[in-house]
């Protein structure tokens, strides 16, 4: 069982969030061709260690986080959110 | 075998005495007894039947371990099957009888299995019955099919009851810096350790009291031990078994909390689900001791001989009275004399020659004796024993019981449930547990530790390391080293009996024997999991506890490798069974999950509504009259919406409030349709599409404001495009000032609709002129005043294809709306109206719901291409135009009619054409219902290439799941009113 610090709300169970996904792709602009948007929407790594990833405080403060996760141990090693402006404002409260 | 209660032995309360039955007939037991030492000490042997042969079966272990005596215990809805009667407490009024026999385990007619062995070695159900599926369908398919049951019925276990469980369950959850699993000299020494060093502990033990392996002992008591670990704020938790460890130091344990009473407090639940998050976890789980295989070795009577141990001590059962002790190590020669002082003649078998041991001299030792054949079938009559594994030179010793000591394997179990892999060892023949970077410190027999002083003292180094790991200290320790027998441990799995089929069980529960593990060899399962699958070894609900290392040397021995190289399996979560019923604590019945309704929901209930749920709401399904059936009604409910005016509660439907400067830019990228010019005071239909240009909703947008909107989703899928809507904001578009919030639950809506709605509203509205035509045209929104000043957004927004509108107030003011409303309708013998009439009308007018926008339709397959604007990029624009989605093949919206008109169909119908039924056809129905309108059935759904390729064509549909089978006439799905005037009216 996985157990997030949600910088908003504090520890809280995985069973509170729910799983986005990867959370280093840039997606590309809404005119953007099917070229582009194809390579950001099917293409994944399958990665054996640490990834980025984003997560939905969805019975909780309703923030989508962004998470640094081992898919083999479950340690997480980051909590921020996604948003820039709360990013900064979460860093400046440190 | 006579075994008999001892006066000044064990722990029971011998001032309580409890009666209890079993196989319908009467005993008596004392208060601290086990099911199975009070059928020990009321000499019943015989307990069960095997598995496969029908073999009468004793009991072999005082643990969980237990692979015999399986039991059922309780009558009809509390019958609960494969109880072992070792770990069950004896209560008074207890009701058990054996299982897997008939008539009874002393008399069982299947027993002839037990002659009939060949049918029944490992495989033969594979081989004989599956044929070669699914290659040869309904050949050795329907072999096995017929044979099956009869199969079963021979060879199963027993039987749960199939009535609800009238018991309750609960999950729990709790925290702490260390949980120590086992309370045995090593638990225990950890937990007084850790809490000495202000941790807070939880120590966790299955037993009834905590001692572990102590309770075996003569003098023990664990009341001091209790009150100091109480004393030092010890959480302890007894009758509660830590089955599973999970990610991030989570334990998941079982509590009994009511298996043990006779009369149990109606409100406590039966058992109790725990989810511990501690920072740590100490392992004192023990070991297991193992039997040795040999002919006959399933005779009642056969036992491990620390069992043996525990029933003298713990129960005062002296177990036997001729005892042989069959053993490979040290561990047996206390026992032995513990017995021998008892009363019993006990005569020692070491395979060993070399070896010193000091004991009193009450007892035989024959050095470098195995034993190969039991005699005997219900009981032991003797016992045939050879020198150095030579079964030339034999001799026979008469005794009523043979207990046995084939080394012993420390309960690894948890820590494999973390993915470690125990290594071998060589000096001790076992298992011991690998290292771990998790926060896992294994202690006690667990890690390999045979005597009680180094077990305390890895009980310390254990909490000093998790205070350590914890960053409270930092301090040296050490753990002593495995093993600690005066003499080493010979390896003795197994002593072959030339006879022919020879019945040497590897694996009790199963009657997995020696030659099942040579037959699979023989026939090519060489690796662990194979055989393991093949043979079921250690496949029962012990989990091979006893037998599995036996079966792992066997094969060992037979592809001329060490154990290690073999391999072992890996243990998986629980550790003993854990009934469903825990499983799914308090989601059962009602609660299984959430409930939710709308604020009107008991106006709906007393205006005679029958509810129906959708997702996860309670929605109004139809409001029969006196005597309708749900047929008569809705078809009276849909008739009355396009003849005068109807009442639907829609407010399942989600609401999203969305404010902000950029709300337009927002809306305009995530509806594929143009929102750029909707102007205030008006709404609009939209799509969202998914990123891959899949249709993920529909709803409508009401401008309420320059920087404001009001959003409907759908009913299920609310959640969902909400969250989309916040990961968009938070992740994407992180410059666009929007801001949105859930507003569903605020909100309460209905839709009221029909030709004479807009009189309805007139009426209920405080200034009547905003619901004209000219002041509400069609899209229009309005906020404004229901009757009694309460405040409401009203919007002309048609489902039904009627004159219609969505009228919503503050959830407060649902009843009131109600009662206005409907006092009004009744004046144009109106009517209110639930999902099945909606759905009627909404198939008439073609319009699409979940059960069409099912994640794998497009716009275009939805026949709503004009939906899709060309002006601008939103999402999905690029991905709906990829090569996949614009094939011409691919499934559109139509509309079905049955070609004769008197017939009827159902959705879920496969569509094929003519003469070429068979597999998924070319379409589907999604949607049916009677169309009061036409006046015979109509569908929507789906067929390759739409209307234009099938307008003339004659369809089938295939009903196989139903029987059913009839001729389609494809029509466009429009089917009332098809341009739409009505609602413009
Ligand atoms: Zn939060």
């Amino acid at each position: 069982m996985i157990r997030i610090n949600c910088p908003y709300c504090g520890e809280r169970d995985h069973s509170e969030f729910s799983y986005g996904g990867d959370a280093t792709i840039k997606y590309p602009s809404l005119d953007s061709s099917e070229k582009e948007w194809t390579k950001a929407i099917f293409f994944r790594k399958n990665i054996k260690g640490f990834q980025l990833e984003t997560w939905h405080h969805t019975n909780g403060c309703r923030m989508w986080l962004e998470i640094e996760r081992s898919t083999v141990t479950h340690e997480i090693r980051s909590v921020k959110p996604c948003h820039p402006d709360l990013k900064k404002v979460v860093e400046n409260n440190k | 075998m006579k075994p008999s209660r001892l006066k000044n032995y064990g722990k029971i309360n011998r001032n309580n005495v409890l009666s209890f039955t079993w196989d319908n007939k009467k005993y008596k037991g004392f208060e601290g007894d086990t099911l199975a030492s009070a059928l020990l000490a009321n000499n019943i042997g015989v307990v069960g039947r095997s598995f496969k042969y029908h073999r009468p079966r004793g009991i072999f272990s005082s643990g969980v371990e237990e692979s015999g005596a399986l039991v059922t215990v309780g009558l009809k809805d509390r019958r609960d099957p494969n109880v072992r009667a070792t770990t069950q407490e004896l209560y008074d009024g207890l009701k058990a009888s054996g299982q897997n026999a008939f008539p009874n385990v002393n008399f069982d007619l299947a027993g002839i299995n037990n002659y009939l062995g060949r049918f029944f070695a490992s495989g033969f159900y594979y081989k004989t019955f599956m044929g070669i599926p699914p290659f040869e369908w309904g050949k050795g398919t329907a072999i096995w099919m017929f044979f099956e049951k009869f199969i079963r019925k021979a060879a199963g276990m027993g039987s749960a009851s199939t009535l609800p469980d009238p018991d309750s369950y609960e999950h729990a959850h709790d925290f702490c810096d260390v949980i120590i699993v086992g309370s045995g000299p090593s638990g225990i020494a950890a937990a007084i350790e850790a809490a000495e060093k202000k941790l807070d502990v939880i120590l966790v033990e299955q037993d009834s009291i905590i001692g572990g392996d102590q309770l075996s002992e003569y003098e023990f008591d664990s009341s001091h031990i209790e009150n100091q670990i109480k004393n030092l704020g010890i959480k302890v938790m007894t009758r509660t078994t830590a089955f599973g460890l999970y990610d991030n130091c989570v334990v998941g344990l079982l509590e009994r909390v009511t298996d043990h009473l006779s009369l149990p407090d109606k409100t406590l639940p039966r058992q109790r689900f725990w989810t511990i998050r501690a920072k740590h976890i100490i392992v004192g789980a023990g070991a297991i001791e193992r039997h040795i295989a040999f002919n006959n070795n399933d005779i009642p009577g056969v036992m491990t001989v620390n069992a043996s141990k525990h029933y003298l001590n713990r129960y005062g059962v002296l177990t036997g009275k001729k005892i042989v002790i069959s053993t490979n190590n040290d561990s047996v020669y206390e026992t032995a004399e513990l017995l021998s002082e008892a009363g019993a003649n006990v005569t020692v078998l070491d395979s060993r020659t070399n070896f010193e041991i000091e004991t009193n001299t009450t007892f035989e030792i024959r050095r470098g004796y195995v034993p190969y054949n039991i005699n005997g079938s219900k009981k032991i009559d003797s016992l045939d024993i050879s020198k150095s594994e030579n079964i030339n030179k034999s001799e026979t010793i008469n005794c009523d019981q043979v207990l046995l000591s084939g080394g012993w394997s420390p309960a690894v179990h948890l820590l494999s449930h973390r993915g470690v892999k125990p290594k071998w060892d060589y000096e001790n023949a076992c298992f011991l547990p690998s290292d771990t970077k998790e926060n896992i410190t294994m202690i006690g027999s667990s890690r390999g530790l045979w005597n009680k002083n180094d077990c305390i003292a890895s009980g310390v180094a254990g909490a000093t390391d998790a205070l350590n790991r914890l960053g409270i200290s930092k301090t040296n320790y050490f753990f002593p080293k495995p093993g600690g027998w005066k003499n080493p441990i010979k390896p003795l799995y197994e002593v072959k009996y030339k006879k022919s089929r020879s019945k040497s069980f590897v694996d009790y529960q199963h009657d997995v024997t020696s030659d099942d593990v040579r037959l699979a060899h023989r026939e090519g399962f060489i690796s662990v999991e194979h055989l393991k699958r093949y043979t079921t070894l250690g496949m029962a609900n012990d989990q091979g506890k006893m037998g599995n290392i036996i079966g792992l040397s066997l094969m060992a021995d037979l592809l001329n490798k060490e154990i290690p190289e073999v391999g072992t399996t890996v243990f998986r979560p629980p550790y003993t069974p854990v009934s469903i019923g825990a499983l799914s604590g308090r989601n059962v019945g009602k609660h299984f999950r959430p409930l939710r309704v709308t604020p009107m929901h008991q106006w709906n209930i007393d205006h005679g509504a029958k509810m129906i749920e959708v997702g996860l709401y309670q929605r109004p399904w139809y409001y029969p009259k006196e005597n309708e059936t749900l047929s008569d009604s809705y078809i009276r409910e849909a008739t009355t919406v396009r003849k005068t005016v109807g009442i639907c509660d829609v407010t399942s439907l989600g609401k999203i409030a969305i404010q902000g400067q950029d709300s337009t830019e927002f809306l305009n990228r995530i509806y594929s349709n143009g929102f750029s010019k909707l102007q205030v005071g008006k709404a609009r239909y939209g799509i969202m599409l998914r990123d891959d240009g899949i249709v993920m909703d529909d709803g409508t947008s009401w401008r309420l404001a320059e920087n404001e909107y009001f959003m409907t989703t759908s009913t299920g899928e609310a959640a969902k495009v909400m969250s989309w809507l916040e990961e968009l904001l938070q992740t994407r578009w992180t410059n666009l000032s929007v801001n949105v919030t859930s507003v569903s639950e605020q909100w309460a809506g209905v839709s009221v609709a029909g030709p004479k709605s807009r009189e309805v509203l007139n009426n209920c509205v405080v200034d009547s002129s905003v619901v004209t035509n000219n002041n509400l045209p069609f899209m229009g929104v309005t906020s404004t005043f229901l009757k009694g000043k309460i405040p409401c957004r009203i919007a002309r927004i048609s489902f039904s294809g009627e004159l219609a509108f969505e009228v919503y107030v503050k959830s407060d003011f649902a009843n009131t709306m109600m009662d206005l409303l409907w006092e009004n309708a009744k004046k144009y013998d109106g009517c209110l109206y639930g999902l099945e009439a909606l759905g009627a009308l909404r198939v008439e007018k073609g319009h699409v719901t979940a059960a069409e926008l099912d994640g794998r339709v497009t716009i275009d397959d939805a026949g709503l291409s004009k939906m899709a604007s060309t002006k601008k990029s939103y999402i999905g624009s690029a991905m709906r135009k990829r090569g996949v989605l614009k094939n011409n093949d691919r499934e559109v919206l139509v509309g079905f009619f049955p070609a004769n008109l008197k017939e009827t169909f159902n959705a879920g119908t496969i569509v094929c054409e003519k003469n070429n039924i068979k597999g998924q056809g070319i379409g589907r129905i999604t949607s049916v219902t009677y169309s009061p309108e036409l006046r015979h059935w109509i569908g929507i759904g789906f067929v390759k290439g739409g209307l234009y390729r099938w307008k003339d064509t004659t369809l089938v549909g295939a009903d196989p799941v139903r029987n059913k089978q009839m001729n389609l006439k494809i029509v466009s799905p429009h089917m009332v009113d098809p341009k739409g005037e009505k609602m413009h009216a």
